[in-house]
């Protein structure tokens, strides 16, 4: 069974989840409580049935996880569609962000049927009988479907998605060749939508401080740019036993990128990089 | 992350609780689990060679031991992890040089591990009841 690319579901998976207890290590807070069951209205014939992660600030209640039965014949194709039409007909106080609906806008990551996607480019026709839904794993949630970002946007911020560069400003644009732009081929894509990092094992447990596959893939976007002209001080700022070092190439990331995008390699690529100019240095050093 | 609501903290969404095992993240913690068993199974050697070299009573009681159904499938997890261990360094080995993070060539080497490692148990278990008779 070889999967070619993260688009392919896992046809076969001896478990549908890790044999840890359903709240196992959640703070008392985040433990998930049973929650109500929206039946679907009367007359439905092709029913599929979601359970979706609810939460209420408001409430003063833990999070739970409700039961809603879909009419398919009433709805789209699209896990994004279900949600849509549980909130235009069942509960219009459920909360998800959705824009593009195509899959370029990155708002609508969740963790569908266990593994990270956009909800509007999963077909529910591709989930199991019974589909959870939840927000992306390991994050605060504001309310139901709609995690905080705010510590994953600050550590794009922190690899200085930017260029940077020294030499006095050309009279036109800075010139690539074909073969340079090709190197960022890959890497330019990433949408932001933090599927990658939210699906790391490691950033669930050192997020903190690691600074997760989705803003290193954007550091190395700069540091595979021939325009750019920081790369030490990029290398220097990685060059760290969490910011990069808590990767253990456990590749969920690459897994899980629903552009097919690879952030495992671009970090390999990163070590790698740190690796060669160290050897430079002791090479100069001893020369 | 020391966003509140109502003066109430967040609740942090589930991870290891929900999401699905894979090839990629079950071979990274069985790679660790295989480290614990060596870990543990290198106390065993160290206690083996300590009896042997205690005189022939305690390597008999020793060698009773490992021959008990318990001590054969000890041996047998050490045999498994060591060559499971092995293979998954390799792994690591050739990602640590940028080579096979295609997706296909992930799950190509991950079976392949545990492929080699089964086979790598099996065979030298085979070569230890052959040398015995």
């Amino acid at each position: 069974m070889i999967i070619r690319s993260s688009n392919q579901l896992p046809q076969y998976t001896f478990l549908k989840r890790f044999p840890v207890p359903k709240n196992f290590g959640l703070p008392a807070t985040s433990r998930i409580e049973g929650g109500r069951t929206w039946p679907a209205p009367s007359g439905a014939r092709h029913i599929k049935v979601f359970d979706v992660y609810r939460y209420n600030p408001d409430s003063g209640r833990n999070p739970s996880l409700d039961r809603f039965e879909v009419d398919l014949d009433d709805c789209g194709p699209m896990v994004l569609d279900a949600l849509i039409w549980i909130k235009d007909k069942i509960d219009p106080t459920l909360a998800f962000r959705r824009s593009c609906r195509e899959g370029i806008c990155g708002s609508c990551a969740m963790n569908i049927d266990g593994t990270n996607w956009l909800a509007c480019t999963r077909f529910i026709s591709e989930t199991d009988d019974l589909c959870p839904i939840y927000p992306l794993p390991g994050l605060q949630i504001i309310k139901d479907l709609v995690p905080d970002l705010t510590h994953l946007y600050a550590q794009h911020e922190a690899v200085q998605p930017w260029l940077s560069a020294k030499s006095p400003e050309p009279e036109a644009e800075r010139i690539q060749s074909i073969e340079e732009r090709q190197q960022l081929d890959g890497l330019y894509e990433c949408i932001l939508c933090f599927c990658c990092s939210s699906g790391c094992p490691s950033y669930w447990w050192n997020g903190d401080r690691f600074l997760g596959p989705a803003a290193l893939l954007q550091a190395w976007r700069w540091l595979a740019d021939s325009r750019d002209e920081a790369a030490a001080e990029r290398l220097d700022r990685l060059d760290d036993p969490f910011r990069l070092y808590r990767c253990h190439t456990i590749l969920n990331c690459t897994r899980t990128c629903p552009k097919g995008l690879n952030p495992g390699k671009a970090i390999a690529e990163i070590k790698k990089m740190i690796v060669e100019r160290q050897a430079e240095k002791d090479q100069n050093v001893g020369g | 992350m020391q966003s509140r609501a109502n003066g109430k903290q967040r609740p942090n969404s589930p991870n290891i609780q929900i999401y699905r095992p894979q090839l990629t993240s079950v071979l990274s913690i069985a790679n660790r689990a295989s480290g614990i068993v060596l870990s543990l199974g290198a106390v065993g050697l160290v206690f083996w060679l300590v009896a042997a070299a205690n005189g022939p009573e305690a390597y008999t009681y020793t060698q009773l031991l490992l021959a008990s159904s318990p001590g054969q499938i000890g041996l047998l997890l050490f045999v498994f992890a060591f060559f499971f261990h092995l293979c998954g360094g390799l792994r690591h080995l050739a990602w640590d040089a940028g080579l096979g993070f295609d997706l296909a060539a992930i799950y190509r080497s991950g079976w392949a591990v545990v492929a080699a490692s089964a086979l790598l148990t099996a065979l030298s278990w085979l070569v230890s009841l052959v040398m015995r008779s």
